[in-house]
Parts: C-alpha cells; sequence; structure tokens
C-alpha cells in the first residue's frame, strides 16, 4: 500500500507491506521475525540486524503495553518497507500517545537506577532517525545502510 | 540449595552463586518477569548474597531485562550482597554503554576475573 511518510523523513509517499495483529507481546513476534527474514535477504548486517531487532522489540513493547495498555480488544498496525539501502517500519498503536519529548534521559545520574525509560532512548541511538505522529501513537524508525549500526548514540555523544 | 528454572542455570560454588541464562535472547517480557523472579529469590535466600550473572550463552536483550538487571542491583545491595556481571558479549556491552548501565554495574571480562574480585568470607 501506498503511505505519505512524516514530511520530517523527506521519504515522500511510500509503498509499504501492512500487517496488524493483535495487542499482545506474543502476536507482536510475527511482524518481527517476517521483518527480520527480510533483512537477512537484503544482505544486513549482524550489527544492523541486531539495532533493528533491537528498536522493533521497543517499538512492539511500548505499543502494546504503553499505547494499548495492554487491552486485548486493540490492535498494533505494523508497516515496512526493506530495500537493499533502507529500512522504513512503522508501529501504531490505537492509545491516546504521548509526548516523547517528556520522557526524561534514562541516562543522567539520577535516572540510572530507575527500572524504565530505556526503550525510547535505545530505539533513536540504533536508528538513523525515529519520528512520532502529532499525538505520539505512531513511531516511524528509519535506517539507513550507509550508516554506522548505532548512528544516534554516535550524535549524541558529539553533541556532549 | 538449586531453585529448578527453565530459563537459569545455577551453580554455587566458593561461596558465589554462578548463573548462566539459558535463553538466547533476554528479550520476551514473560520471561524476563520469570528470570527476575527466579533471582530474587536467590538473592533473599540469603543476607549478603554473592552473585555472578554469566552472559556468555546471551546474544540479545531488550530494555526490559536492562530494567530487571537495575532492580535486582538495588535489591542485592540493600541485602549488602556483590552483582557481578561477566562474558556479555560486544553488541550487548554496546547497550549497557549507551544506556551507561556500565557505570552501574560491575562487569568482567570472563568469569574467572569476576570470581576473584569478590570479596573473600
Amino acid at each position: 500500500m501506498i503511505v505519505h511518510a512524516p514530511p520530517q523523513l523527506r521519504l515522500g509517499s511510500l509503498d509499504m507491506a501492512e500487517l496488524v495483529v493483535p495487542n499482545d507481546l506474543r502476536s507482536a513476534k510475527a511482524p518481527e521475525s517476517l521483518i527480520l527474514g527480510e533483512l537477512e535477504r537484503n544482505g544486513y548486517d549482524g550489527d544492523c540486524i541486531f539495532g533493528l531487532k533491537l528498536a522493533l522489540e521497543e517499538a512492539m513493547t511500548n505499543a502494546v503495553k504503553h499505547g494499548n495498555r495492554g487491552d486485548p480488544a486493540k490492535h498494533i498496525t505494523v508497516r515496512y518497507r526493506i530495500t537493499p539501502d533502507q529500512v522504513v517500519i512503522m508501529v501504531a498503536d490505537e492509545g491516546t500517545g504521548f509526548a516523547p519529548e517528556c520522557v526524561p534521559d534514562p541516562t543522567s545520574d539520577e535516572n540510572l537506577e530507575r527500572p524504565n525509560g530505556r526503550g525510547i532512548m535505545l530505539m533513536q541511538c540504533y536508528m538513523s532517525r525515529v519520528c512520532y505522529n502529532a499525538c505520539g501513537n505512531e513511531v516511524w524508525l528509519v535506517k539507513d545502510r550507509t550508516d554506522p549500526p548505532n548512528p544516534g548514540w554516535e550524535s549524541r555523544l558529539t553533541e556532549g | 540449595m538449586e531453585q529448578p528454572s527453565s530459563h537459569l542455570k545455577i551453580r554455587h560454588a566458593d561461596g558465589v552463586a554462578q548463573v548462566e541464562f539459558a535463553d538466547r535472547k533476554i528479550l520476551e517480557e514473560l520471561s524476563i518477569q520469570e528470570i527476575g523472579d527466579e533471582l530474587d529469590r536467590l538473592v533473599e535466600s540469603s543476607a549478603g548474597v554473592r552473585l555472578l550473572l554469566n552472559f556468555r550463552n546471551v546474544d540479545h536483550l531488550s530494555s526490559a531485562a536492562l530494567g530487571m538487571l537495575v532492580t535486582l542491583n538495588k535489591k542485592v545491595k540493600e541485602r549488602n550482597g556483590e552483582l557481578r556481571l561477566s562474558d556479555i558479549n560486544r553488541q550487548i556491552f554496546e547497550v549497557f554503554k549507551i544506556t551507561k548501565l556500565n557505570r552501574l554495574f560491575e562487569i568482567h571480562d570472563t568469569a574467572e576475573q569476576a570470581l576473584a574480585g569478590f570479596s573473600r568470607r
């Protein structure tokens, strides 16, 4: 299906595959294994697959647990387009969304011993770009093949 | 005393509980919770437990697993115990570095190095 990517990603319209799964962590495995299979077929290396697997796992867990709040009546929609040069994945839940900028930095000293709050940051570190729709119930993950395994982390380090 | 578990292999030697993970991936919420419960029981079994978690079988983990380890670390400290991690592969160690949890945990390259550093009783 043809999908308009968020303008900030500058990807225009994309032809993406779509899967809709029930809102539970076991069902969330189906799109993950399909996407991982596609990554291997497209020749992505182990480091790249590690990062994508981690980012996708975090996005799916957030959608099931926080977005849809574990409601079994709700669904998760996953859209993806994988080419040899780029991976684009969108994960949407049916929740009311959240403000990603309000999630505290889990690496600051006062938050280091908190058990939660690392998923979003890990997605940002392992992906080339991460963005959300306006209400925050749809996350887009983009990984350019030419990027290093965790480009977001390297830019965080450079920023200081 | 050994607890039967499908997720952990626990060996007690020289006053240290050495734990290896049976799963290569510590990702799924349910198994993470079970692993956490199992480790909690180990920590609660005696005051001042000395615990070594060997990651040599693990090739993937998620933020939920990191959260479980953070909670475990707190519990071990509260009970005057010691927790060490060893044999973490390069990709997973990177996750610890990114989240700065390499500063919170005592991480050793090998189980031997970790064992050598435990305080003598």
